[in-house]
């Protein structure tokens, strides 16, 4: 069943008509959104206790050091200083981390970032903890530094984590590579032999960040019980959790974690920052102990996109037929693993695109060095890829003479197709439709800067309220992109969700209560998450329990995978409930009706029980009486493998998802300014349960494309390794008035393996609206613009 | 760090002479940003918010007396027509919410390279009103940037309002940053002519250690304006002369290479900017506007 619409956000939805209590496929309105605009939403960093302290980190000021000494004397002099502790003074585990525990909690004797905490203090004021934090005498002998791919693999290159022993370190070449991933198919030097057409070109990619408005933040309350209740923004609790007891040295139920509310996330939650710390704090001080990052520390205190180094080969018919891709692609994961094994396997399974490719000669790796450490962020591999990819398309496009979505739409894969690493892909992929549907859109005006016949509108135009051109030297430029990305956990990861729902009368009426330990990040997991429970279970009333340790795990809200994982872990678990409700139904009424006993299950709707003819036999109330039911259930994804690791040949993937972009610009070519005018998209999602927030998914994608497009970067200076722009002043991420139209096309093809048929969305709209805007700034000036992002001086000096 | 809090003009300045190393706090949009991100840890601020006069401006025949606490939005809302490029200057201020708050004494005590209130203040013409207890003295604005952050005041004073030419011709200010808004200016350029005394002035700003003049430029402009009899005519003006004037513009930048941008891109760009700008204030002068004003 195909359904699809063209669907923009609603401008005259209200409360009162926004179905709040929507059901599966409504547009509902999230419950916090007004208290987030209203800056009325208690966010964690808002969480504030009696007697609390507060925690600050003390940081490496270097990127590669020895730490020759700490002295913490004066620090702990300071009046109101009630601990300071050093690596010295963890009680048990001293590393974590998400795959390889390599990350030191605090550094012992030598430090490999800048930023790397170091030590931590509380004190019972902020500023008190910052000046304790200052008067730490930290003597560090600074080291060589491994920087790039060259001074990570050269002979006498230091080594940045000696006598690794983690399951990647026996297949790597160096071990300051953490991970490598080929993926072979086919045979491409007999495929070069027949091309007519071959396109060789190396693209970068910047460091960009995640760039949440909420900083790292957090509240840990030591227990009676000798454990500790840790209240915290984050993406997965019990990831943390696992981390966290090893560190603290308690048994894992004695680490208790409850969300609190989390201002963005972008996959910058996945690590900890400064969870163990605060706990560590709470437990030597047997106090509460806050800790908040500020913006500049926020940049320190996170992992960021892997910046790339890519080089890629395509070679091609006179037709127009993709004969071969040979790419490499070499991300710089920083001083430690964090999720680079993860992100280098999806660099190299998506590393040529949506295409149909016999021949694939592919390797990815990822670098320890000593620039911040990288991880994962929305797109997760698949972005950088993409950028490179897509450039390729529109090289290979131009050589040939042909039109570079045509280029695209006779190499598009489509359901039924083989991926690169052997997988077929077997639900929809609607590729060069998703084109064709960008393409179609009327395009935006031009020249609207003047259709007023008034002053020049100058927000219309390149440089905004700056006022930098009327008009003068402004070109159009149109662009288009497409991208693949998976969705959920790969390789073979266990990947679950947990749901406990408790169904009960309450003032005459059905409830139902969903506990979940799901992370609500901003995805939408608010409104979707009773929704399901709604549709499923054919009650009114819905109450989502606060996400904590005290149900299962609910795994990460990260891989687009929540509203697949969780919501189907909630329509599992409710399933199970429904059949508990006719079990006692037909126990008590089933006389009174020949349906309870027909072949035929009846449904719930409306808090009655209901034949598959519409004939309502019960009532919920009645059934459930005093009787509650509370159920708790799993729910896993079908089973994935791991890539061969010579071959990159497996079943790694759970489910693909597909978005095209259309971008529109207008480039003031002699300041190299950009103005994206139109951002349109077209995206497959299976099903969309609350349509407001897929697209608003797609919206927010879209737009961290766009910044990373032309102007998110974090810069590290190449000789200190330093982070050089730590502030919003200098990390510039898109403001309204940078945010374009955004029309959204929304396909509905069902993968009949997803609950619902539904597709994650939050990611792939992240991946093609970069190379699309770059696309239209090269249609725009004629350059090449091999790296992103795109800075004025680029569009001047031509690089 | 102790708060001061004067409730008139005299009471801040015995307070600002008894405490020479007070802060000034007026919005707040960069004094707190400083204290917040532990840059500066003042002995003493000196909040001037409840000195009422100071948000008060005065509109004489020739000048406006600004006040030193004059929020730029009120600059943008209320005196576009006597000040138009500190108008736009003011426009390209951080947020709404920022220029709310950010005055251009405030601007000018910070004394950043990149403020954006310079460039306009060079161009029109301006004189920075200081005082202290030991009196008060009117300082040329091209006088008051001694070097980054570094201004002409003395330990005891304080700015206490801005006296600005009003404009006699157009005005207009251009600035280049890597976003659409509210963004901290890579270069900025700001061009006024003044038909009353047939001469033109210019403001760089981020493209030198402190805001400067682009003296060559406006001498040669004033020049070549001057010969061809164009403040009479209104003709149109000859592409070599504005690019010539753009040359000697760019030719003024000392810039460095940052973090924001490349030294290159910032003499370039602040040519194209002088050009433009140059282009737009001709001919809205040639249509009217500013022998108009010169009339009136």
């Amino acid at each position: 069943m195909a359904a699809d619409r063209t669907t923009s956000a609603p401008t005259t939805l209200t409360q009162a008509t926004g179905a709040a209590r929507g059901t599966v496929g409504e547009s509902t309105l999230r419950p916090d959104g007004t208290l987030k605009v209203t800056g009325e939403f208690a966010y964690s960093s808002d969480l504030w206790h009696e007697d609390m302290l507060w925690g600050f980190t003390l940081r490496s000021p270097h990127a590669h050091a020895a730490i020759r000494s700490i002295d913490t004397g004066e620090a702990l002099a300071l009046p109101g200083v009630y601990a300071v502790m050093t690596h010295a003074d963890l009680p048990a585990e001293t590393h974590y981390g998400l795959e390889i525990r390599d990350q030191p909690v605090l550094a012992k004797d030598r430090v490999r970032y800048h930023g790397e905490p170091v030590a931590i203090v509380a004190a019972d004021h902020p500023e008190t903890a910052r000046r304790a934090a200052a008067r730490i005498a930290v003597e560090y002998e600074e080291l060589p530094l491994v920087v790039d791919e060259a001074t990570a693999t050269a002979p006498d290159a230091p080594l940045l984590h000696p006598g690794r022993r983690d399951h990647h370190a026996a297949h790597v070449p160096h071990p300051n590579i953490v991970h490598r991933q080929p993926v072979r198919r086919g045979d491409v030097a007999a495929a070069r032999a027949r091309a007519d057409v071959v396109v060789r070109r190396d693209y970068e990619v910047g460091m960009q960040d995640q760039a949440f408005l909420g900083p790292e933040s957090g509240l840990a309350v030591p227990a009676e019980d000798g454990g500790v209740d840790l209240y915290i923004a984050t993406q997965w609790l019990h990831v943390d959790r696992d981390q966290l007891a090893p560190v603290l040295g308690l048994p894992a139920d004695k680490v208790r974690l409850t969300l609190s509310g989390v201002g963005g996330a972008f996959g910058a939650r996945e690590d900890m920052s400064m969870q163990a710390h605060a706990c560590l704090l709470a437990l030597r001080t047997g106090r509460p102990v806050k800790i908040v990052y500020n913006r500049y520390e926020s940049f320190f205190g996170h992992v960021h996109r892997h910046p790339a180094k890519l080089t890629y080969e395509h070679g091609a018919t006179r037709d127009g037929t993709l004969l071969y891709v040979q790419c490499r692609i070499v991300l710089d994961g920083g001083a430690y693993a964090s999720s680079s094994p993860a992100v280098v396997g999806n660099a190299a399974s998506l590393s040529i695109g949506p295409y149909v490719v016999e021949n694939v000669d592919a390797e990815a790796i990822a670098l320890y060095s000593n620039n911040p450490p990288c991880g994962a962020m929305r797109g997760f591999g698949a972005v950088q890829a993409c950028f490179a990819y897509e450039a390729q398309m529109d090289a290979v496009a131009a050589e040939l003479g042909l039109d570079p979505v045509e280029f695209r739409q006779r190499n598009a894969m489509s359901q039924g197709a083989t991926m690169p690493t052997g997988q077929l892909v077997d639900s929809p992929a609607p590729v060069a439709e998703l084109l064709r549907r960008v393409k179609a859109l009327p395009m935006p005006p031009e020249r609207v800067w003047e259709a007023a016949g008034g002053p020049v509108d100058v927000r219309a135009l390149p440089g905004g309220l700056s006022n930098t051109t009327h008009g003068e030297s402004v070109v159009r430029g149109v662009g288009y992109a497409v991208g693949i990305k998976n969705v959920g956990f790969s390789e073979g990861f266990d990947d679950y969700s947990t749901a406990r729902i408790r169904l009960e009368v309450i003032g005459g009426e059905p409830v139902a209560l969903v506990h979940t330990a799901m992370a609500e990040v901003g995805q939408g997991g608010v409104t979707v998450h009773a929704q399901i429970a709604r549709t499923e279970l054919g009650v009114d009333r819905v109450t989502l329990h606060p996400a904590d340790t005290r149900v299962g795990s609910a795994g990460s809200t990260s891989a687009s995978r929540q509203t697949y994982m969780t919501g189907g872990a909630i329509k599992h678990t409710c399933k199970a409930v429904r059949e508990e409700v006719l079990r006692r139904g037909r126990e008590r009424f089933g006389a009174s009706h020949p349906a309870w006993a027909a072949a035929e299950a009846p449904r719930l709707a409306d808090g009655k029980v209901v034949t598959e003819g519409g004939e309502v036999i019960g009532d919920l109330a009645e059934i459930l009486g005093d009787g509650a039911i509370e159920l708790e259930r799993e729910f896993r994804h079908r089973p994935t493998e791991p890539f061969d690791p010579r071959t990159g040949q497996g079943f790694g993937h759970v489910q693909y998802s597909f978005c095209a972009h259309r971008a529109v610009v207008e480039v003031d070519t002699e300041l190299g300014l950009v103005k994206v005018v139109e951002l349109a998209a077209a995206q497959d999602v299976g099903k969309a349960l609350n349509p407001l927030s897929v697209v608003g998914q797609i919206h927010g994608g879209s737009a961290q494309g766009l910044g990373l497009a032309v102007m998110e970067e974090i810069v590290v200076s190449p000789d200190g390794a330093r982070v050089r722009n730590p502030s919003f002043t200098d990390y510039l991420i898109p403001t309204i008035l940078d945010t374009p139209a955004m029309p959204v096309e929304v396909l509905e093809l069902a993968d009949d393996n997803a609950p619902y048929g539904l597709r994650g969305v939050g990611e792939a709209p992240t991946l093609s609206s970069t190379p699309a805007v770059v696309a239209a700034i090269r249609a725009a000036t004629g350059l090449s613009l091999k790296r992103v992002p795109v800075r004025p001086e680029h569009l001047i000096d031509g690089r | 760090m102790d708060f001061l809090r004067p409730a008139g003009w005299e009471e801040a300045l015995a307070a600002k002479a008894e405490h020479p190393t007070a802060v000034p706090i007026a919005g707040g949009t960069d004094v707190m940003v400083e204290i917040n991100f532990d840059h500066r840890r003042p002995e003493y601020l000196l909040d001037l918010t409840r000195v009422a006069e100071l948000a008060e401006w005065e509109v004489t025949d020739r000048t406006v007396r600004l006040g030193a606490g004059v929020p730029y939005t009120r600059i943008i809302e209320e005196l576009r027509a006597e000040l138009p490029g500190l108008a736009l200057a003011a426009h390209t201020v951080g947020s709404p919410q920022i220029r709310n708050r950010g005055t251009v004494g405030g601007n000018l005590g910070a004394a950043s390279p990149a403020g954006d209130a310079h460039p306009a203040l060079l161009a029109a013409g301006a004189e920075v009103e200081a005082a202290s207890v030991r009196g008060t003295r009117l300082i040329p604005v091209e006088e008051f940037f001694t070097g980054v952050k570094r201004h002409a005041l003395a330990p005891d004073e304080l700015i206490r309002a801005v006296h600005i030419r009003k404009a006699d011709g157009p005005q207009q200010f251009s600035k280049v940053g890597t976003r659409n808004a509210m963004v901290i200016a890579v270069c900025a350029f700001a061009v006024a002519l003044h038909p009353r005394t047939r001469t033109v002035r210019t403001g760089i700003g981020s493209a030198a250690p402190t805001p400067v003049r682009a003296r060559e430029a406006e001498e040669f402009l004033g020049g070549a304006l001057e010969e061809g009899g164009f403040w009479d005519s209104g003709a149109p003006l000859a592409p070599s002369v504005a690019r010539r004037f753009a040359e000697l513009c760019a030719g003024a930048c000392r810039p460095i290479d940052d973090v924001r941008g490349t030294a290159a891109y910032r003499r370039h760009a602040v040519g194209v900017m002088a050009r433009r700008t140059l282009g737009w204030t001709w001919e809205a002068y040639r249509e009217g506007d500013g022998r108009t004003a010169q009339c009136a």
